[in-house]
Formats: structure tokens, C-alpha cells, sequence
């Protein structure tokens, strides 16, 4: 096995190189802070020169969306990414991805909102990603990094469950690991994949009708009402499926805790250095990090909730996921939160004065 | 030993690239590292300042309430971060255009006039370097050798050539940094 | 009755058909209607460049929204007005493919004029088919960008007024404008001869973008009878005495030879 490459680099630039290595077709998106790194990093990179992956910077986001539902349509791994506000123009787009099956990957770098907002980084996207974000009854996968190596592996594993299910992901970050360069190991070059695997695995795709099959036909247009329910009832029973198998999650320190501290992303990093500063204080606190935001574990916050004096949920905005763990604990441990708003960042200590009050 | 480090002045002093440097030796030397900016618009002349973490464990948290060491350049940021070294921690600063110099006594304090010697070798592009020699002196969070693989690592061949006078600037950097009466 | 028929269109007397891709499917459109015929010269241009295997075409919204229903080709239907970002999508990952949108005047001239300039601008190797007809047929008849001045629609009843509703956009002269255009041009299909012209232009432009010379925009100036509430033949008639001489016809930009 070739020696592995440990680098320091960017978040943002951990995505973009991630997507080289492991074979992505496509690159569609709009520069905008805190996530333009990426655009810039595979401008930079020229991997058209070298994979044959195909990068260009789109009109708008609205215009990236869907040169992903294009591509992917025609059964390439195509991929966006943006922050907040680029992500509210796309919800269009990921909408009628989810209604036609097309599986692309949005990234998003999140800021603080709403509207223009600031460029500081925040999680106050976590409603809009996890349900759905535009028209209509869908869902789509949601994956939460907490750090630059997640943002590199989170590339892949992207691709295959939205290969695997038909369906949009959407790796949800922000401005915190997006900026932050640390250490990470990036996946080893495989090639892109060619026509004949392409039609293998996507005989849905619109690449060309060869004469052996019917039109595909991308679409999430159907008039006739009975049609169109038998059509959600079976995203909603694919959705059953995603929600049965692809739960991720992570917990540590939380065999002796009296307090779970339940966070996401970057937040889960600040909650860390928290925990140890409040056993350094002889309050003990452990950590549950959702990796999958939706679908979300339910089942296992229930459990993990059972016996403790408190669930603190932790989360850069005024209170999102917090809702998700109240549903999950239904009421069997008490359930606090703790954010900051408008950009600004939580400090570790803020935190554990949370903990504090939780337990007065 | 987990060092948690700030690094602030004004943009366009190069605060992130000494960052970038520093946790770029830490990785050459094996450590946990990370580097997390205060970005904002792009704009020379605002302030900026970066957290470097070098550590040899996993590191948590890249934002942090206190910091062991501060390395202020500027006075706005000696005013910021100041009261946020931990007690018994590390404050550095470049005297120039200093007007109110710390005041704490329950941290260590030490003065290097990198701008200056910057100036005297004519050089203002090996400041950061200056800097960094003298954190390296008062607290040796990686080598110097280490130092200078991270800088034929992430600088470009053709400034290669560079790298020897970057390696004077940190011992000179070394001799300069003074330790200021408590 | 039956038999008679079929013994007409024997080999030996056959003279005309329509193209294999063309489907049994009972077209929506309304009688008069351009589309059918539009979409029936693609079908044809396609089978001419044996292009039947290697084309994926991209349907609007509006009344072209269910075009994938009559052509035996691969499809994507896209959002209201991005169809060329689609095109742009699928032609860059799949330069070896015949890629079109097939757009009304509302969808292209409209709500998605910033993907229909900038992917013409880029120099998609792609092609645009435009139908124009001055209203918005789906939905009810109602002012599109392309609405004359003194035309009535369902939502300017007493007659576009460009201080209440500004100016009918002439999208095509602006395509022929933009660098990464090769061929724009303006056609018809009300009679024959135009029938035969707008063909050939659809193949020059289908052909330009195999070669890789660039975006091509055809525009169809159509008639509407149900929204313009006119007898077909006397929609034809509106359309040359009012659309033509506000859309003259004929090609704005050819750099195909080049």
C-alpha cells in the first residue's frame, strides 16, 4: 500500500481535493464566503487536466443546482457547494431533484443568517436541511463533518448513499471546519467511472436511448393526482429505508456521564473541550454527536438519555436540533439548550456555565 | 503538552501565514494540529489573528475562551487578548506602536521589537519570522528544524532559496526576545 | 375501410411518414398549435444524424412540459426557465451527446434569462429551440415577455401598455449579441416552405454543436389559438401581420462555416 499523505489544509480545500480522488465528475458552483475555497482550490488544481473532471463556475447558485441535476441526471457524480444564503436559492433545485431520484451532493458551508446576514459561522441551517428545505414531502440526506478529515471522507461516503438511494445529500458544515485547516489524510486516486459502469449502475440515467430500452425520463412532473401519491408513497418508503439503515452517529464519554451534551459539527468540537473542562470541575458530561442529521437517531438519544440527570443540546443558532432531541427523549430527562447567534461562535467556557445552571 | 496559541494584528502583517507555518511544523514533527482564522471580508489594514493549536493529542475545540500564549502585534490586539492569556501563560508583543504595554503580572511578558530588526536587515518580509524565533526561544513548541521543513514543505521551489535567510531571521528573533520586569 | 387504407400506404405509394422516434402518444396540443410540428422536424433532424442513441433533450415548463412524451429520445424535464443549465450540466459530462433545450418565451425569455445568457455566453456546445408565440399558453393566456405592444392577454386585458408593462423583449437579436453564439436565427413554421427553412436551420444548429463551434438559439415565432383566441388559419394570419414585422424572420448570426 502507497505511503498515505498526511497534509494540513482547509476544510474547504479537504472537499474539493477528496473530490478529485475518489473519481466525481463534476464540480458546478458560485463563489461565495465562507466556502469559495472550493471552487478555488479545483480552479487551482486543474483536475480536468488530469481525471477529466469538469469544473465551472455557474451564473448563480440557482444555475449550479441545476447544471447537478443535469449532470447527474446523466448519471454522473456531480456535486455543488455554497453557504446559507447561495443554499436557499438552490432549494428549488434540491426539490425537484428529490421528486425526479437524482443523486447529487450539495455542500454547505454555513453562515449566519437570515437573509445576507453575516459571513461568521453558524448551524442555523439545520431546519432547512433537515426538512426537506423546499416544496413538497422529501428528504435529504444529511451528513454533519466535525472536522477536515470528515469533509474529505464525507465526499465519498456522499456519493454512494445518494447513488445507493437515488437521492440528494447535503454535507452540512460551516464556517468553522470549512476555514480551519488541520490535519488529514486524503483518499487514494480512483478513477472516474466509464460509460459501460455508468450504465450498469444507472439504467435510469438519461445518457442516450440505446435501442433495447424505453426513454428515461428525468422528471418530478405528474398531473393525475393517483399517480403522483403512489409516486410519494414510494420516496416516503425509501425514506423508511434511509431512516432503518443509515443512521451514523458518534459518543464519547458518556459511560459515567450525569449530563450528555448533545451536538453536531463544529459545535461537537467546542463541546469536547467543555466536557473536559467541566470533569476538571467534577462535572461529568459526556458527548452525543449526530453524524447523520436526518435521518436523525432518534432511537438512540432515547437510549443514551435514560438515567441522566440532563441533555444539553449545543448548536450555533436559537435552537434547532433541540427540537429533534425533545421528540427523541420524549420527556424522560430534561432537556436544555445553549447557542449563539448571528455568527458568533460559542466559547468552550459559555458552555460549561450551561452545564452549570442545568444542574442548579 | 497541548499549546494553545493566538496570533493577532493587523492584515496583511502576515498573522496567518506565521500561523500557517507554526502548524505546519507541529504536523512535520507528528502533532495534532489546527489553525483556525478569524476571517472576515478581505481587507488589508483590518485586524486579524489565527489560533493555533499544536498538541499531542487529538485536539477538541479549534476556538477557545483562553490561550497559554498571545502573540499580539498591534494595540488592539494586546488590548483583546491580554486578559484572555491562562493565568501563569505567555504574552509576546512587538513594541512598535505600542502605546499602552500589558499590565498583568500573573503571566510572563515578553517584549520583541521584530519590526524593528525586521527594518535594520531590510528586509519586512522576514518579520513573522523574527517573531516566531523569539516564541520559539521563550517556548519551544516545535524546532527549529522541524520549522524549517514546514517552509521547503509549503513554500513554493523557486522561493526555496529564501529559506536560509528565514532560518537567520528565527535566531535573530531568539536573541532580541526580552523578558520584561513583572 | 380498414384494409383499403392499409393498402394505400403500401411501400410503392409511401411518400411521406413521420420519424420512428415520434410515438403513437395523442399529442395536448391544440389544434394549430406549432409544437407538434417543431417537435416532429427534431425528431427528424435527429434520425437524419442517426443521432437517435447519443441525444438527450431537455423539456421546460410550460405547454412544451410533457414534449418527453412524444419523442423516444431521453429526456430531463427541467425547472421553470433552467433548462440551459441543464444542458450545460449534461453536455460537459457528456461532450459526445446531441444536447437541446426546447423552450417557450416565458421559460426562456423570462424567469430563466440569466441561464439563457449566460450559458449562450459560455458558448455551450448546445442548442436552444425557442418558441415564441406571445403569450403564456399553460397557464391561460397570459402576458409573456415576448407580448406585443396593444396585445391582449389575461393579465394586460385591455392591451400591453410598456408604461404599465414595459417592452416585448427581442431575446434572439440579444443571443446574436453574445460571443459564444455561432447561430441564432429566426424562423416559422406556417407553411411549407417555412417548415422546410426552420428544418434546415434546427440541423445547421444540431450540427454545430457536434462540431463544437458553439450555442445555437432557433426561434420559432408560433401561434397560440387558444390563447390569442383565434381560429388557426387566422391565427397564422395574426401572426404574419403582427409578430413578423416585430420579429422579422431569417438568420442574425451564422458563424458555422467558419
Amino acid at each position: 500500500m502507497a505511503e498515505q499523505e498526511v497534509t494540513l489544509m482547509k476544510g474547504n480545500e479537504a472537499i474539493a481535493r477528496a473530490a478529485v480522488r475518489c473519481g466525481v465528475d463534476g464540480y458546478f458552483g458560485y463563489p461565495i464566503t465562507p466556502q469559495s475555497e472550493v471552487i478555488e482550490t479545483l480552479a487551482l488544481d486543474k483536475p480536468w487536466e488530469t481525471t477529466g473532471m469538469v469544473v465551472v463556475q455557474a451564473e448563480s447558485e440557482v444555475a449550479s443546482i441545476n447544471m447537478v441535476y443535469g449532470a447527474a441526471g446523466a448519471g454522473k457524480r456531480a456535486f455543488t457547494s455554497s453557504s446559507s444564503p447561495g443554499i436557499a436559492l438552490m432549494q428549488e433545485g434540491i426539490s425537484y431533484m428529490a421528486g425526479a431520484e437524482i443523486p447529487g451532493v450539495v455542500v454547505n458551508v454555513q453562515r449566519g443568517g437570515p437573509g445576507l446576514g453575516t459571513i461568521q459561522p453558524s448551524q442555523s441551517d439545520y431546519f432547512q436541511a433537515t426538512r426537506g428545505g423546499g416544496n413538497g414531502d422529501y428528504n435529504v440526506i444529511v451528513l454533519a463533518p466535525a472536522s477536515v478529515q470528515e469533509m474529505a471522507d464525507f465526499v465519498d461516503l456522499s456519493f454512494n448513499l445518494a447513488f445507493k438511494y437515488r437521492n440528494p445529500v447535503m454535507i452540512l458544515s460551516d464556517g468553522v471546519i470549512g476555514q480551519m485547516m488541520e490535519r488529514v489524510v486524503l483518499p487514494p486516486y480512483r478513477p472516474r467511472r466509464t460509460e459501460e459502469e455508468i450504465r450498469r449502475e444507472c439504467p435510469w440515467a438519461t445518457m442516450g436511448r440505446t435501442k433495447d430500452r424505453r426513454p428515461n425520463i428525468m422528471t418530478s412532473l405528474e398531473l393525475k393526482s393517483e399517480v403522483m401519491e403512489v409516486h410519494n408513497l414510494h420516496l416516503q418508503e425509501k425514506y423508511r429505508k434511509i431512516r432503518e439503515t443509515e443512521v451514523r452517529y458518534d459518543t464519547w464519554q458518556c459511560d459515567d456521564a450525569d449530563y450528555v451534551i448533545v451536538a453536531f459539527g463544529s459545535a461537537a468540537r467546542l463541546a469536547q473541550k467543555a466536557i473536559d473542562m467541566a470533569r476538571d470541575c467534577g462535572i461529568k458530561a459526556g458527548l452525543f454527536r449526530p453524524i447523520t442529521l436526518w435521518p436523525f437517531p432518534t432511537e438512540q438519544i432515547a437510549a443514551v438519555a435514560q438515567g441522566r440527570k440532563g441533555i444539553l443540546v449545543v448548536e450555533i443558532n436559537a435552537g434547532q436540533m433541540v427540537e429533534d432531541v425533545r421528540l427523541a427523549v420524549n420527556g424522560s430527562t430534561p432537556v436544555g439548550h445553549f447557542g449563539r447567534l448571528g455568527g458568533i461562535v460559542p466559547e468552550p467556557d459559555e458552555i460549561v456555565d450551561a452545564l452549570r445552571k442545568m444542574e442548579n | 503538552m497541548e499549546k494553545e496559541i493566538i496570533i493577532s494584528g493587523f492584515g496583511g502583517q502576515g498573522v496567518l501565514s506565521m500561523g500557517k507555518i507554526l502548524a505546519y511544523s507541529g504536523l512535520m514533527e507528528g502533532k495534532e494540529v489546527t489553525w483556525m482564522p478569524a476571517y472576515g471580508p478581505e481587507q488589508r489594514g483590518g485586524t486579524a489573528n489565527v489560533t493555533v493549536i499544536v498538541s499531542d493529542e487529538r485536539i477538541s475545540s479549534p476556538i477557545l475562551s483562553t490561550y497559554d500564549i498571545a502573540i499580539v502585534l498591534n494595540q488592539p490586539s494586546l488590548d483583546k487578548f491580554e486578559p484572555k492569556v491562562k493565568p501563569g501563560g505567555i504574552l509576546i508583543y512587538d513594541g512598535y506602536g505600542i502605546i499602552n504595554p500589558p499590565t498583568r503580572s500573573d503571566i510572563t511578558v515578553y517584549r520583541i521589537d521584530a519590526m524593528d530588526k525586521a527594518a535594520e536587515m531590510k528586509n519586512g518580509k522576514i518579520f513573522n519570522m523574527i517573531v516566531l524565533g523569539g516564541l520559539l526561544e521563550v517556548c519551544p513548541v516545535v524546532s527549529h528544524a522541524g520549522m524549517e521543513k514546514a517552509l521547503y514543505k509549503t513554500l513554493p521551489e523557486r522561493h526555496h532559496g529564501l529559506i536560509p535567510l528565514n532560518m537567520q531571521a528565527l535566531e535573530e528573533g531568539g536573541k532580541i526576545i526580552s523578558r520584561m520586569a513583572r | 375501410m380498414n384494409a383499403e387504407f392499409n393498402g394505400i400506404i403500401s411501400p410503392e405509394n409511401l411518400v411521406y411518414k413521420k420519424p420512428e422516434l415520434m410515438n403513437e402518444v395523442p399529442m395536448h396540443y391544440c389544434p394549430g398549435c406549432s409544437h407538434g410540428v417543431v417537435h416532429k422536424l427534431i425528431g427528424e433532424v435527429i434520425e437524419e444524424m442517426e443521432m437517435e442513441e447519443k441525444t438527450v433533450g431537455v423539456s421546460p415548463v410550460g405547454c412544451a412540459v410533457f414534449a418527453y412524451r412524444y419523442l423516444d429520445i431521453d429526456w430531463q424535464e427541467a425547472a421553470h426557465g433552467r433548462a440551459p443549465a441543464v444542458a450545460t450540466g449534461i453536455k460537459r459530462l457528456w461532450p459526445d451527446r446531441l444536447v437541446f433545450t426546447y423552450q417557450g418565451d416565458g421559460d426562456l425569455a423570462c424567469i430563466g434569462t440569466a441561464e439563457t445568457i449566460h450559458a449562450l455566453n459560455r458558448g455551450e456546445n448546445i442548442v436552444i429551440i425557442f418558441i415564441n408565440n406571445a403569450i403564456y399558453g399553460m397557464t391561460g393566456g397570459q402576458m409573456a415577455p415576448t407580448t406585443l405592444l396593444g396585445q391582449k392577454t389575461a393579465t394586460c386585458p385591455y392591451g400591453r401598455d410598456a408604461e404599465l408593462h414595459g417592452y416585448p423583449i427581442k431575446i434572439t437579436e440579444i443571443a446574436a449579441q453574445l460571443e459564444g453564439t455561432c447561430y441564432v436565427t429566426r424562423q416559422s413554421v406556417e407553411s411549407v416552405a417555412s417548415i422546410r427553412s426552420a428544418k434546415r436551420a434546427i440541423r445547421k444548429a444540431f450540427e454545430a454543436s457536434m462540431a463544437g463551434k458553439g450555442s445555437s438559439l432557433v426561434e420559432i415565432v408560433s401561434t397560440c389559438s387558444s390563447g390569442w383566441k383565434l381560429s388557426p388559419v387566422k391565427a397564422n394570419e395574426w401572426m404574419k401581420n403582427n409578430m413578423f414585422p416585430f420579429y422579422p424572420k431569417g438568420d442574425l448570426k451564422d458563424k458555422t462555416s467558419e
